[in-house]
């Protein structure tokens, strides 16, 4: 009974809203598990889960901090990140003004298409001057409402001084109105509401499907965001803890990182010896040991015990910062970048627009009258406009992200899938990209059955990476634990148990172990076992590259990692290798790539890749990656294998030889159409077969892409 | 022709109604949620939420 009475509570006072990503939810069970459990929770009042956004909203009581509801997410079994605002805020806005404009235009069209159809039958007089009007009653405020975006992206456009295919689009439809609205006070023969208002609508199909595009892909990569570091424990004076924002964060406070945890800020460890996997700041795969006084960096990953860290630098202080302000340097190169349909707009719009005026010049020195003439002017207008041409890339792209996206692939847009085409040099970080990213063991048969259960025994007491490594290997092997007493682990050294009455330890060799990853197990006296540690390739990686090189991408290996592994993986794969580069070291490896001509496709995971692939001409990253980095990159791929990468390319060239056929056949429509329309032959009937049939062709030849991404 | 004056503003305000009812699903957030949608219908306890219901309050 005091759940109502809680709820009550909640009500009255002003609730919070929250939204997580929780990628785990695979099915109706997980929507239903999600509601409810989070609903019985004290404090929430709701919670709705958006599947399609692997999204869930929870409003709750204020006083309900992030950490509380993550565990609230976590005692129902899933794992959840709080998304930040700017990810949060109003994702599908542009989406929902589009489809809104699109519904319009699709009502308006088919209206007026019937009453064109009477017309066109042979209704005459009074009946076709009724019509006309019912036509501009409708036309008119759909051209006002539907055509925004058009005409606000034109006229950005002309301010600039350049052009774009909306400057043809809006010149066309408001001509084309105008002149209709003419031809119905004058009670004129024809009329192009119908076709202004198709076009709009068609137009707005394509525009419509390029936001979906993004909307879609933008979705899935924010629902994978990780928690990194939102804020942090801080420790006040008097020993008291609460959580704070990471950007209220100011040096001199203490933060205690629990295990599991990523740091929010910079700083030196006060108390307490832990392991920080330091990967995303530098592609090292092994965890470092750091003791009191060491410095740690915000967005390491803390995988021992807790510190008490006081923080040094915070917020836009920290090297992370520095990254992501090299990375915003680097992306600007990208912004240049002119999307096909635009460089094409280049070249047709003024071809247009100088036709369209010499046949009015023709026509009116041919002796038409000006009001003929005008009415031939935009019939060519009509004719040309780019409705095939708009549809032709959007049509091509969404094909493909589409079958993208079931295999893996997520693409941000449809540039980076232009762009994707264009590349010819592959580059790749190692320690997380062509290979896992987690180290795993490299030959288990060292060991004895008893010897792997002891080992077991003690490695599924830690969190070691090399421990749960272990623990994962031997359990997968069907090794069961020996009875081991008394495990205690001392951070930087080992595990150490009683079995059988005998000291047993899992840890550090003793010797030099050659400076590979390895830990070694001591059973009494006997002389110790190593177990050598790997971090293994991903699968495909190999086929992968060949069949990269085979379609003429070379591949090469830049990474933050040690030079050894870095040149041991190099030979592995057979592709160039260099080691040992910092993040600004990768900037300058990529930049004297491009400078050379290529187009690099850069992927990368870390957040020391981050500014590499904000300067590739083209980047992807693996779903496990940094948030930096993957909101950087163009391209996320999904899943333990590297052969998406390959097929992204290959899907990406497909696309961009649909768009030139695209491109093509809305040439050759217009070849066989604007003779007809110069000669004054065009009527709105012609007009609106062209329109449409041209328009069907190219979504029909697009979606021979859907097959693409195998 | 008596008729078409009567029918033109009937198909047209139907044709509207049409048009303010996808705008009210579409504001109301009815399509941002497809996939979900689809699966909803798989939860049969939905009875058992405390508050879906006037009388579920005891």
């Amino acid at each position: 009974m005091n759940r109502p009475a809680g709820l009550a509570s909640v009500a009255s006072a002003a609730l919070a809203s929250s939204r997580f990503a929780v990628p785990g939810m695979r099915c109706a069970g997980c929507i239903a598990k999600l509601e409810q459990g989070l609903a019985n929770v004290p404090g929430i009042a709701a919670a709705r889960v958006n599947f399609t956004a692997k999204q869930v909203e929870v409003s709750h009581d204020p006083a309900l901090d992030t950490p509380a509801l993550v565990k609230a997410f976590a005692g129902l079994g899933f794992e959840a990140s709080p998304m930040g605002d700017a990810l949060a805020g109003p994702a599908d806005g542009e989406a929902r003004a589009l489809v809104k404009a699109l519904a319009v235009a699709g009502f308006a069209a088919m209206n007026i298409m019937l009453l064109s159809v009477s017309v066109w039958s042979g209704a005459g007089g009074i009946t076709r001057d009724l019509f006309h009007w019912l036509s501009a009653l409708i036309a008119l405020p759909t051209v006002a409402y539907a055509g925004r975006p058009f005409f606000q992206s034109a006229w950005r456009a002309l301010k600039a001084r350049h052009t774009n295919m909306d400057v043809p689009i809006s010149i066309g439809v408001l001509l084309a109105t105008g002149l209709s609205l003419f031809e119905t006070i004058t009670h004129g023969r024809h009329a192009y509401f119908d076709s202004a208002v198709m076009l709009l609508f068609f137009l707005l199909a394509g525009r419509w499907l390029d936001a979906v595009m993004r909307d879609r892909a933008r979705d899935g990569v924010s629902a994978l965001l990780k928690h990194m570091a939102s804020g942090a424990l801080i420790i006040d004076d008097d020993g008291q803890s609460h959580w704070m924002k990471a950007e209220d964060i100011r040096p001199g406070m203490k933060m205690l990182v629990a295990a599991g945890e990523r740091l929010a800020a910079d700083g030196v460890i006060l108390e307490g010896r832990s392991h920080f996997d330091q990967s995303l700041i530098t592609g090292e795969a092994m965890p470092v040991a750091i003791g009191p006084g060491g410095r740690v960096l915000a967005g390491t990953l803390n995988s021992g015990d807790a510190v008490t860290v006081a923080v040094t630098a915070a917020g836009a202080d920290t090297s992370i910062a520095d990254i992501a302000r090299l990375m915003q340097d680097a992306g600007q190169g990208r912004s240049r970048y002119v999307r096909i349909a635009d460089r094409a707009a280049r070249l047709y719009a003024p071809a247009v627009h100088t036709l369209a005026l010499l046949s009015f010049i023709g026509w009116m020195l041919a002796g038409a009258g000006w009001h003929e003439s005008l009415l031939i002017a935009v019939a060519v207008l009509i004719i040309t406009c780019p409705c095939a041409l708009g549809l032709a890339v959007p049509a091509a792209q969404i094909v493909t992200t589409g079958a993208l996206m079931k295999a893996g692939v997520l693409v941000k847009d449809g540039s980076a899938l232009e762009r994707l085409a264009e590349a010819d040099t592959a580059v790749f970080d190692k320690t997380g990209t062509l290979t896992l990213g987690q180290p795993a063991p490299a030959d288990l048969s060292v060991l004895g059955p008893t010897e792997a259960g002891i080992a077991l025994a003690l490695a599924q007491c830690s969190r070691h990476p090399l421990s749960e490594a272990l623990r994962a290997a031997l359990t997968a092997t069907g090794t069961l634990p020996q009875r081991v007493t008394l495990v205690t682990e001392t951070p930087g050294e080992g595990l150490t148990g009683q079995w059988n009455g005998r000291l047993v330890k899992l840890g550090r060799p003793a010797g030099d172990a050659g400076a590979a990853m390895a830990s070694a197990l001591t059973i009494g006296d006997a002389p110790e076992i190593l177990i050598r540690f790997a971090d293994p390739m991903r699968p495909d990686a190999a086929n992968t590259i060949t069949e990269l090189a085979a379609m003429g991408v070379p591949a090469r290996i830049l990474s933050g990692d040690r030079a050894g592994p870095v040149a041991a993986a190099g030979a592995a794969l057979a592709i160039p290798a260099q080691g040992g580069l910092d993040p600004a070291g990768k900037l300058a490896a990529i930049k004297a790539l491009a400078a050379d001509g290529r187009r690099v496709l850069m992927v990368g995971d870390g957040l020391n890749d981050g500014p590499a692939l904000a300067a590739g001409h083209v980047s992807m990253a693996p779903g496990a990656a940094a948030d930096a980095s993957r909101n950087a990159a163009d391209a996320v791929f999904l899943g333990a294998s590297l052969a998406p990468v390959a097929i992204a390319i290959r899907a990406a060239r497909a696309t961009q030889a649909i768009v030139k056929q695209n491109f093509a056949l809305a040439i050759a429509y217009n070849v066989i159409a604007v003779p007809l329309a110069i000669a004054g032959l065009v009527t709105p009937l012609i007009a609106a077969l062209a329109m449409s049939g041209s328009s069907i062709i190219v979504v029909a030849n697009a979606l021979r892409l859907k097959g693409a991404a195998r | 022709m008596n008729g078409i004056l009567v029918l033109i503003p009937v198909a047209l305000g139907l044709g509207l109604i049409g048009l303010f009812a996808f705008f009210w699903a579409v504001g109301r957030g009815q399509f941002d949620d497809l996939d979900g949608a689809a699966l909803r219908i798989f939860i049969d306890d939905e009875g058992e939420q405390p508050r879906e219901g006037p009388d579920a309050a005891p």
